[in-house]
């Protein structure tokens, strides 16, 4: 192009043989021509009459050719008096996404940077955004920023406006993340422009401004806009406790409520974030309840999202949610009838009233039963009116509801053993839910009234099917014939109390969101890294996974070489993990039954069933799971259990054990030989870790036992004090318990489940560390919907993917489904392929790590060889949306 | 921050018009829409906001089309709604109807607005007057060397271009209140509150500036007449035209230059109890297992010289009604089994009160709320000469036991 030859042509005719030669049929004529035309328009001739031309060699896939007819049309274009098409030139070819064509953007956006026109200067910046999204150097090296920077002090509200979007579109990938200096004068500046730009101008410098808070007074009237977002855009600003909040907060609240007249979609969005503000300032909308009343033509989602929001603000909208119990929707009306028992249990007063609503009766009774676990022995009179109803129930739930009421009122209830007995009846037609609480119930009758039940007592379970069933009413057996007392006091023991307030955000991720009001973030309730890949804003703190090296030797202290030795080195922990749960047998009546899990928990602690999980399943066992599960099981076990007061246990929270046994005993070694075992144990909710701990040299007493974490993955530390009030004398060992919880400070350890700790008494102090089983580390609610499971599986990478099978697992996928359940891995769906049973999980962290698995059993196939795959477990870790996966095999 | 992608899909999700903003969202993304909203609409879960994968799409039905803008980020939601609400604004405004057969006729100038209304994902200019000015169908061809952008074109408000002179320098105001009222079973008012917009068509030479004086009870304070002589309103949330200076309405009169012809200056909510214009009554009678018989009345309490325009009374009829028959004194009534709902049109309604009744039907469950979407309550009360005052119903709904 920069050939000296092709800027030697004549002047008259070189015009009609450019225009021949461009339309010759040779490429490399075309080329040349191009070359030509691009040389003449270099040293300023008119070729603007080859236009047409030109713009039919762009049909071409010579890259240099097309090279050459982009830079001819930016060109021409980029000078065209009429400023709409210089801008529209800038701003198509910001949109034409090659690398190689940008260095011929660079000119033109240039001189549009230094038109005269703000129409093109409020294109050309946001095609410095578009410039930085492709070639990011670039724009620091022609000095684009400086410009946009240039521009906050335009005269043109909407240049301004655009300069502040494309800046921080910028700095959300920029290293330097603060481009332009919030001062007194830029302040000013935006401000001026505030006053003048459209709505979306104003969202932009408000959006822009977020930190500025000092500009709030400023900004007030900006209130009085129409448009919603501007209105939210407002409230990120606010300062997040001051008086001054407290003021504006009295202005906010009828702009907000003036947004839900608008579309039902911004309507949506309006609640959702209300629903954010009420959880931490309910007194702001509290006058504007009315706000909220449902109409009856609101979209579903209107409906439900100002119900929620209602529950929050409670006590007066009883009376309305009666109403709702009228509407023709039957889910609606479902929710509006539990919202009033939600209602209930929060305002004592609005309880009694709440009992004498009978529209609904299957939903009511399952809300009556929460308000007898709130209110106990005060609205007995209501039980007449209730098995007036038994007969027309129809709803699992409120079947299981109904029994559960008699047999916790039985004592009250003359006829509660026929009652029952009716139920008997059809008893193995019955879904499993009615069943358990049935059997429940009819222990809690005999226990109160003895000589009545005799006869319903020796209820022939054991012909049903379902496990959980058959080692419940096993236990009762047990407990029944050799304890009556005992018995007695677990199953009719304390209830605790059931919470108030549902479904509350979690505090932290609550102050999260509400920096993000607006957003999606705030529509999802989730943290933007939840949803979105390398978000940027705040972050939680979030770990990625590591699997694989788990390898016991990797940790510093403490674990024995014993147990390094016991755990094969291709055997990473998840396998061992899910082996665990599939021999986990005992834990099944924990929390199987959501009616009456309050007295089985205390049953199940006692250790009914734990023998048989020593025992006879372990013995078998899963290849992959010696290392966690069989080798510290002789020791400390037993131990384990005997202390444990079974309801404290299973209240909420996670209240877990850890137990901790201190005794001299065998292992040589240097001074401190910490053999630290540690074991988990199975529950629900907890954590329950187990170790021995031994000492050799101390021949004096120890005292002053203190107990400290350091900082681990899932945040697990000690939520009491290590409580060894006594002095440890040689040759005694204690046994102690140690609650824990999650709340502690987050670090990612390696590998991840690592657990550093010390103890410390009089002597010195001893450091040792172990793994947590991450099975203690699910939580409840890590049941994924459906649909979620499915966006997110097929989202995950194959070579992220982990896979490895379980050997000698004589279970069908009901059982091992139901086994994992019990230990809060979900089954989501379930299907048959090619005779496989095909199991797909969903599994939750404590830190909200998901975690995804396909499971395969093929059924009648107990194979003990490695080569053939009898029981292949694929498991895919996904960490929010983040996936690291690994693939194992053993 | 904002949508990466726009489209516009028929009833069955096929793409009539997709506009890529940034290059970050696949188009074969979009094939997992429609699938995905059918399904969360089966579940009953269906919300304005869906997920799949790291895309987001956030869509609005309007008429037969889906609207969706899309992003990967944590875009700020409420602006992506608000522009696409304004986008079929704008859309209404350049081809009357926004429906499927407008998008094939025009389609080409979509694509230019749609270039013009967003850039990078960042809403510009959605000002439909403005618009107009330069993106026109039937485009003359520019006169070269004079711009065709109006200089105001970057001004949200579209102030004409010229100096415009009249004969006769006129404003037309138009006060239109709506009022939204919620009544339940019992018949006790649960919420009233009135919507008022006040509307100005502006015939004057030469852009004066114009002040607003309203009986605000704020005001009234402020230049020392208290309320007690005057009648004075208590204006909370009052919202105005972009052209007004938001920034005097504080601490002054209203201050404006008025942009030329037809607009809307302002808007207030007031939350005054109102006596209903319209009262309904409901009884329904079960004659037999399958007979239902539902008696309507409608009483109008506003003065004897009034009349209502166009009052239309929507109740609902359960679904497996059959043959419903209808027996009315005034005005005409029409089913419309696929709404489930009956329709009681009558065009200009009295001071009295009318029943119709009887439909035959199954089942009886829960009955919904009867409500009435649009009706005019023509009570024009001429104050001024060129001042007209206009009450509207909004949100009208009274319940039914």
């Amino acid at each position: 192009m920069t050939d000296p030859k092709y800027f030697t042509t004549n002047k008259k005719r070189e015009i009609f043989e450019l225009k021949a030669e461009l339309n010759n049929e040779k490429k490399e004529k075309r080329k040349e021509a191009g070359k030509k035309v691009i040389a003449a328009m270099t040293v300023g001739k008119d070729v603007s009459s080859l236009f047409p031309d030109v713009v039919n060699c762009m049909q071409t896939d010579n890259l240099e050719l097309k090279k050459l007819v982009y830079h001819y049309l930016m060109n021409y274009d980029c000078e065209d008096p009429d400023p709409l098409i210089r801008a529209l030139t800038v701003r198509t070819m910001g949109c034409i996404r090659v690398d190689k064509i940008t260095e011929y953007l660079c000119e033109p956006l240039c001189k549009c940077l230094k038109d005269e026109d703000p129409y093109v200067w409020k294109t050309a910046a946001v095609c410095v955004a578009k410039l930085h999204d492709i070639n990011a150097q670039m724009v620091e090296d022609q000095g684009f920023l400086d410009s946009l920077r240039d521009f906050i002090a335009d005269s043109n509200p909407m240049v301004v406006a655009n300069a502040i979007v494309a800046l921080s579109e910028i700095s959300e990938s920029h290293q330097n993340s603060n481009l332009l200096d919030l001062n007194s004068q830029n302040i000013n500046k935006l401000l001026t422009a505030l006053n003048e730009c459209t709505e979306w101008g104003q969202i932009f410098i408000l959006d822009y401004d977020r930190e500025a808070q000092s500009i709030c007074e400023q900004v007030t009237p900006r209130l009085s806009h129409a448009n919603s977002e501007v209105v939210l855009s407002f409230l990120e600003l606010l300062p997040k406790d001051s008086d001054y909040y407290n003021m504006l907060l009295k202005k906010l609240a009828p702009p907000l409520v003036t947004l839900l007249s608008g579309e039902p979609e911004v309507q949506y969005i309006t609640l959702r974030n209300i629903n954010l503000i009420v959880q931490i300032r309910p007194e702001t909308l509290k006058q504007e309840i009315k706000a909220f009343f449902v109409k009856c033509n609101d979209p579903i989602y209107v409906k439900l999202e100002k119900l929620d929001i209602m529950i929050r603000l409670a006590s007066q909208v009883l009376a309305e949610l009666k109403e709702y119990a009228t509407e023709g929707d039957v889910d609606f009306v479902c929710k509006a009838v539990r919202a009033i028992g939600q209602c209930a249990i929060k305002v004592e007063q609005s309880a009694e009233c709440c009992t004498k609503v009978n529209y609904v009766v299957q939903e009511a009774i399952v809300v009556i039963r929460d308000i007898f676990r709130k209110y106990p022995n005060k609205y007995e009179s209501i039980i007449a009116t209730l098995c007036g109803n038994l007969d027309s129930l129809d709803e699992p739930d409120a079947r299981a509801a109904t029994i559960w009421i008699v047999g916790e009122c039985a004592e009250r209830i003359d006829n509660a053993d026929e009652l029952l007995e009716s139920f008997l009846e059809g008893f193995h037609d019955e879904s499993t839910q009615v069943q358990l609480t049935l059997l429940t119930a009819i222990v809690k009758l005999f226990l109160k009234k003895p000589s009545e039940t005799q006869e319903l007592v020796p209820l022939t379970t054991r012909y049903s099917d379902n496990s959980d069933l058959r080692d419940r009413s096993y236990i009762y057996r047990c407990l029944l014939s050799t304890d009556p007392v005992t018995a007695k006091e677990i199953v009719l023991s304390e209830k605790p109390l059931i919470s108030e307030e549902t479904d509350l955000i979690e505090p932290t991720l609550l102050d999260e969101l509400i920096c993000h009001i607006g957003s999606l973030a705030s529509v999802y309730h989730k943290p933007p890294n939840a949803f979105v890949e390398g978000s940027h804003g705040i972050h939680r703190k979030h770990l990625p996974i590591h699997h694989g090296s788990t390898d016991a030797g990797d940790s510093p202290v403490g674990t024995t070489t014993a147990m390094n030795l016991e755990q094969p080195q291709v055997k990473p922990s998840q396998g061992d993990l899910l082996g665990d749960l599939l021999n986990l047998d005992l834990s099944s009546p924990v929390n199987a039954p959501q009616v009456s899990s309050m007295q089985m928990g205390a049953v199940d602690l006692q250790g009914g069933g734990l023998e048989s999980l020593l025992g006879s399943d372990l013995g078998g066992g899963i290849g992959g799971s010696p290392a966690v599960g069989q080798s510290f099981i002789p020791s400390s076990v037993p131990a384990t259990f005997a202390p444990s007061p079974g309801p404290a246990v299973v209240s909420s929270g996670p209240n877990d054990l850890f137990e901790f046994s201190t005794g001299i005993g065998m292992a040589p070694g240097g001074y401190v030989a910490p053999k630290a075992v540690w074991l988990p144990a199975v529950k629900a909710k907890g954590l329950e870790i187990s170790g021995t701990f031994t000492h050799l040299q101390a021949l004096q007493h120890m005292t002053d036992f203190a107990i400290q974490f350091n900082k681990n993955s899932f945040g697990v530390i000690p939520s009491t004090p290590l409580a060894i009030h006594t002095p440890l004398m040689p040759n005694q060992s204690i046994d102690v318990s140690l609650p824990l919880n999650t709340v502690g400070p987050v670090m990612k350890m390696e590998p991840l489940n690592n657990l550093q700790g010390a103890v410390k008494n009089n002597l010195d102090v001893f450091y040792f560390s172990w793994l947590i089983p991450l099975n203690v580390l699910f939580v409840e609610d890590g049941k994924m919907e459906h649909q979620v499971f499915l966006a997110t599986s097929k989202d995950i990478p194959n070579e992220n993917e982990l896979q490895f099978q379980v050997k000698e697992c004589h279970f069908n996928a009901d059982t091992v489904s139901s086994k994992f359940q019990n230990n809060n891995v979900y089954t989501i769906a379930k299907r048959n392929v090619e005779g496989q049973d095909m199991l797909y999980q969903s599994l939750k962290l404590t830190n909200g790590i998901w975690i995804l698995a396909e499971l395969r059993i093929q059924p009648g196939n107990p194979n003990y060889t490695l080569e053939s795959f009898p029981h292949c477990v694929f498991v895919k870790f996904v960490k929010d949306q983040m996936v690291v996966d690994v693939w194992l095999s053993f | 921050m904002s949508a990466s992608a726009f489209f516009i899909l028929d009833v069955k999700g096929k793409h009539l018009i997709s506009h890529n903003y940034k290059d970050n969202v696949l188009l074969s993304k979009m094939a997992y829409f429609m699938p995905l909203l059918v399904q969360q609409e089966e579940e009953g879960a269906l919300t304005p906001l869906l997920s799949y994968g790291e895309v987001n799409f956030l869509w609005i039905k309007h008429s037969n089309l889906y609207l969706v803008a899309t992003t990967l980020k944590n875009a700020n939601a409420s602006l992506v709604y608000s522009f696409l609400c304004k986008t079929i604004e704008v859309f209404c405004q350049y081809f009357k109807e926004l429906e499927e057969e407008s998008i094939w006729d025009n389609f080409v100038i979509i694509y230019e607005l749609l270039d013009e209304l967003m850039d990078f994902g960042f809403p510009q200019s959605t000002n439909s007057k403005l618009l107009q000015e330069y993106i026109i169908q039937q485009r003359n061809k520019p006169e070269t060397g004079k711009s065709r952008v109006p200089p105001t074109s970057i001004y949200p408000v579209s102030w004409p271009s010229e100096v415009i002179k009249y004969k006769k320098n006129e404003v037309f105001i138009n006060v239109i209140e709506s009022v939204n009222l919620l009544v339940n079973a019992s018949g006790s008012v649960l919420l009233s509150e009135i919507v008022g917009i006040i509307k100005l068509k502006v015939f004057l030479s030469e852009m004066p500036e114009l002040w607003l004086g309203l009986n605000d009870f704020m005001i009234f304070e402020l230049i020392g007449l208290s309320g007690s002589k005057n009648k004075s309103v208590e204006l909370e949330d009052v919202k105005f035209h972009q052209c007004v200076q938001l920034s005097c309405f504080d601490n002054d009169h209203t201050i404006f230059i008025s942009p030329d012809g037809d607009f809307e200056l302002m808007s207030y909510p007031l939350s005054t109890q109102v006596k209903p214009r319209i009262w309904i009554e409901s009884l329904i009678e079960k004659f037999s297992q399958s007979h239902v018989g539902i008696m309507v009345k409608a009483k109008g309490q506003f003065r004897k010289q009034s009349v209502a325009n166009g009052v239309e009374i929507s109740g609902p009829v359960p679904s497996d009604a059959d043959t419903p028959r209808f027996n009315m004194n005034v005005g005409s009534v029409k089913y419309v089994p696929e709404k489930n709902i009956m329709i009681w049109n009558i065009k200009s309604f009295l001071g009295a009160h009318f029943g119709l009744l009887s439909m035959e039907k199954e089942d009886v469950e829960g009955w919904p709320p009867i409500w009435i979407p649009y009706f005019t309550v023509s009570g024009i009360q001429q104050a001024l000469s060129w001042v007209c005052y206009i009450t509207q119903s909004g949100d009208y709904q009274l319940r039914t036991s």
